[in-house]
């Protein structure tokens, strides 16, 4: 019943799709107003075939109904309720069909949004959306069908991934990436209109930017979850470990960051378009990548669930979005004349080029490192793979000089800077920063790279808050507003630049919290009999005894810790080992006692329970929880720049604020 | 030749310039941080060029060659291609604390490094596990190292 149910509403979805994609392009090219109507029922109707299709595999799965292939595989009658849910989304096929129906919300959004537009522009992206579409629908129908019959019926599965369903992020994190990845369809389907019709106008691009802008945000809080995720539950004692799967998040991340940048020259300066249509195109692009190599089993990894048939029709689909990219970039590209130039070299648009050159760096550099070793296997059958310090030693580097820029670009009007204007500009946040550094020196902290870190750190923040500070201060002063109106009058007129800077902000904290946790990490291994004790800086650690328990879907053993810290204080921390009944090799739980600088982390490595005694590996990160407290300052500027601007409020926006003695305006960041 | 055309011409062969350094240092880079797979009869077989390298070698754990020292700090053991008797096997010397799984005959990928002693110095000792959540089939070698080496909670990353 599901089974069949299930198939039918995918083959609609695929029907729709196809449908709607050929009349969506086809009317775009040919200025047909009407198309768009019949485009739009199109996009409803494979939305509802989607949400059908995903809506019937829940319900397979909560009634457990195991003549379902895709239950077959991970549904289990032991596992919890929330889990059994989230298993839509924790092995390859259901994440396929789950893909498809964020997709088709997506355009199904950007279709109601765009519907009273001028229809050429709205049916060129529909329609390249749409046959997108007919790609992820075929898959769900074909390679990666969820819905297949399983006979004879099973009595009972193996229950999700036991990674899976061990920790609570899991039902957060893997959406939040979803939502991020499969949002890159959106400009990159307003990117191939705009270079079907070989014009880029203003409106147009301020449609590119807010849809680059959401899945933006949903790609960084998604990263950011998932290293907490590595870090709260795979209990290797860290948070990124240059896994392919990480890189293939972080890759489009990178490209459409450098765009929301690049979007800004674009729109002050009327060029860099071809440019910033690019990095729209590579942004899709590398999310197929990524998905591919998440997908496909040519990596192994915790995301690699098993070997599939997918990896050739995603490598196809690959190819043809490359080269359709490329043709249209290399045909129509030349059509997007450039309408300006840009300013002096001491300006924010060398500043933001500079960035971009950045950005670009460290995507060829990552993107080398996670392919190279596909790349070698396939061409000379050795298996090899790239470690770590490679990404270590090329990302640094260039991480810290985009930090850098971060202060710098902000501070530099717009056009040609004046060395009074300079001076002026950078004397306070250089000295705020070299005094960081100072007390750095001076609390005894060491190593290079973590204390140019922290200085620029400081610098940049500086830069920030006085950017943030001076209009806000104009306001009180000129216009005698209190501080809490002039706050968010400040906000409210320049969204996009104040949100742009709470970003920044985040950007900021992540920077110094890794740093600080890479830096300064101690670690150490230990084994234990009850009542031993081991110390490590400041902590004492005594193993009290093991504790077994039993959940509905697993048995565990805890090792009972009594911690002692700096102050003498006690707290208790129970590592633990998980068993799952389907699973023959125990999961374990790392514990954590989180402070504000500083993280104690246990694992449970081994235990015997004569004696009893347990091996630990403890790990005493400082300041790594700021990477996931960064999380609130990126959603919050996100939203800022992204909230719907009324008419009027956009009318007032776009007049320049007046800061006496300043060549700047807003709308800077976006 | 008009200014904007040489600005043109000078910024482009900059940008050259930039990336092929960029693809110099990140190719000598990679060079030198590679992680090879190996077997020990394939470790063995490279001769002196596996001395040096970070390698990972898969295979299982000879049958009574677990040496813990005094303190049970200091382990030593030989991973061996297969453990029939007189398969290849390299001594692998560890100061890592084996994970609960560890024994016996049962797959493991050390990471370390290989030197003309002949030994293995391991700095991370993974047990095999198996990704696919389901009893091993019989056909299942302990070369199955190759295709599912992904142990997360015993750091295999």
């Amino acid at each position: 019943m599901s089974s069949t149910l299930g198939t039918m509403l995918v083959l609609g979805g695929l029907l729709a799709a196809a449908f709607g994609a050929v009349v969506g392009i086809e009317g775009g090219l040919r200025h047909r107003t009407g198309a768009l109507k019949i485009v739009l029922g199109a996009v409803t109707a494979f939305l509802l075939c989607m949400l059908g299709a995903n809506l019937t595999m829940v319900y397979a799965l909560v009634t457990h109904d195991f003549s379902v292939h895709y239950v077959s595989q991970v549904g289990s009658r032991a596992t919890p309720l929330v889990y059994t849910v989230v298993s839509l989304w924790s092995a390859l096929e259901g994440s396929i069909l789950f893909w498809g129906a964020i997709l088709a919300v997506y355009v199904f959004a950007f279709a109601r949004s765009h519907r009273n537009d001028p229809p050429t522009n709205p049916l060129l992206a529909l329609g390249t959306m749409l046959a997108v579409g007919v790609f992820f629908s075929f898959l769900i129908a074909g390679p990666a069908n969820p819905f297949g019959r399983v006979s004879p019926v099973p009595p009972d599965g193996p229950g999700p991934n036991p990674l899976l369903q061990n920790h609570v992020l899991m039902v957060v994190h893997p959406p939040m990436l979803y939502l991020g990845y499969v949002g890159m369809v959106v400009p990159f389907g307003i990117a191939v209109a705009a270079l079907l019709r070989g014009q880029l106008g203003d409106a147009w691009m301020a449609t590119l930017r807010r849809w680059t802008l959401i899945p933006w945000t949903f790609l960084s809080v998604g990263i950011v979850l998932g290293s907490w995720w590595a870090y709260a539950v795979l209990g290797w004692g860290g948070y990124w470990a240059w896994d392919p799967v990480e890189n293939a998040s972080f890759l489009p991340w990178l490209t459409a960051t450098a765009f929301l940048h690049s979007a800004m020259v674009q729109e002050r300066r009327h060029t860099l378009k071809l440019w910033t249509l690019s990095l729209s195109l590579g942004s899709f692009l590398l999310t197929i990548l990524g998905t591919f190599m998440t997908r496909s089993g040519v990596f192994n990894s915790v995301h690699s669930f098993t070997q599939s048939e997918i990896g050739p029709t995603f490598l196809v689909f690959l190819g043809v979005v490359l080269v359709v990219s490329i043709v249209l970039i290399a045909v129509r590209g030349p059509l997007l004349v450039p309408e300006g130039n840009l300013g002096g070299v001491a300006s924010r648009e060398t500043a933001i080029l500079l960035n971009n050159l950045l950005f670009a760096a460290l995507t060829f550099t990552v993107l080398l490192g996670t392919v190279f070793p596909l790349v070698r296997e396939a061409f000379s059958g050795v298996r090899i793979s790239v470690g770590a310090p490679y990404f270590n030693r090329m990302a640094l580097p260039l991480g810290v000089a985009i930090l850098f820029l971060m202060g710098v670009g902000p501070s530099l009007p717009w056009g040609r800077a004046s060395p009074e204007t300079l001076r002026r500009q950078f004397l306070i946040p250089a000295a705020v920063g070299v005094a960081v550094l100072l007390v750095c020196l001076a609390a005894g902290l060491r190593g290079g790279l973590a204390l140019l870190t922290f200085g620029l750190a400081g610098f940049v923040a500086t830069v920030t808050l006085r950017e943030m500070a001076l209009p806000v201060r104009v306001r009180m002063r000129e216009q005698g507003e209190p501080l809490a109106r002039a706050v968010w009058r400040s906000a409210t007129r320049a969204r996009r630049r104040f949100g742009g800077y709470v970003v920044h902000l985040g950007v900021v904290m992540v920077f110094v919290a890794i740093a600080a946790s890479q830096s300064y990490v101690v670690h150490t291994t230990a084994t234990l009999r009850a009542g031993e004790r081991f110390q490590l800086g400041p902590y004492t650690v005594q193993l009290a005894g093991l504790r077994n328990g039993v959940d509905p879907h697993r048995r565990w053993t805890a090792a009972e810790v009594d911690v002692t810290d700096g102050q003498g204080r006690h707290h208790l921390l129970g590592p633990r080992m998980n068993f799952y009944e389907r699973s023959t090799d125990p999961i374990g739980s790392p514990a954590i006692r989180s402070a504000a600088f500083e993280d104690l982390y246990l694992t449970l490595l081994a235990f015997d329970q004569n004696g009893p005694s347990a091996s630990f590996n403890a790990w005493i990160f400082p300041m790594v929880s700021w990477i996931w407290w960064s999380l609130p300052l990126f959603v919050l500027g996100a939203l800022i720049a992204a909230w719907p601007e009324r008419r009027r409020a956009r009318a007032d926006a776009a007049e320049p604020l007046s800061v006496p003695g300043k060549a700047r305006s807003p709308g800077a960041a976006a | 030749m008009n200014p904007t055309h040489r600005n043109r011409l000078i910024a482009l062969t900059a940008l050259l310039v930039a990336g092929a350094g960029l693809a110099y240092v990140a190719f000598g880079n990679i060079g030198q941080n590679l992680v090879f797979y190996w077997t020990p009869g394939e470790m063995l077989a490279q001769g002196s060029k596996a001395y040096g390298p970070t390698i990972r070698l898969g295979g299982v754990v000879q049958p009574g060659s677990l040496r813990w020292d005094a303190n049970h700090t200091h382990l030593t053991f030989r991973v061996a291609d297969s453990d029939k008797p007189g398969a290849a096997s390299v001594l692998v010397d560890s100061r890592e604390t084996p994970p609960q799984m560890f024994r016996e005959r049962i797959g493991v990928v050390v990471e370390g490094t290989f030197d003309k002693s002949q030994t293995f110095t391991s700095s991370r000792l993974m047990v095999n596990h198996s990704n696919e959540y389901r009893p091993p089939k019989p056909g299942d070698g302990p070369d199955r190292w190759k295709t599912t080496v992904s142990a997360p909670t015993a750091e295999a990353r």
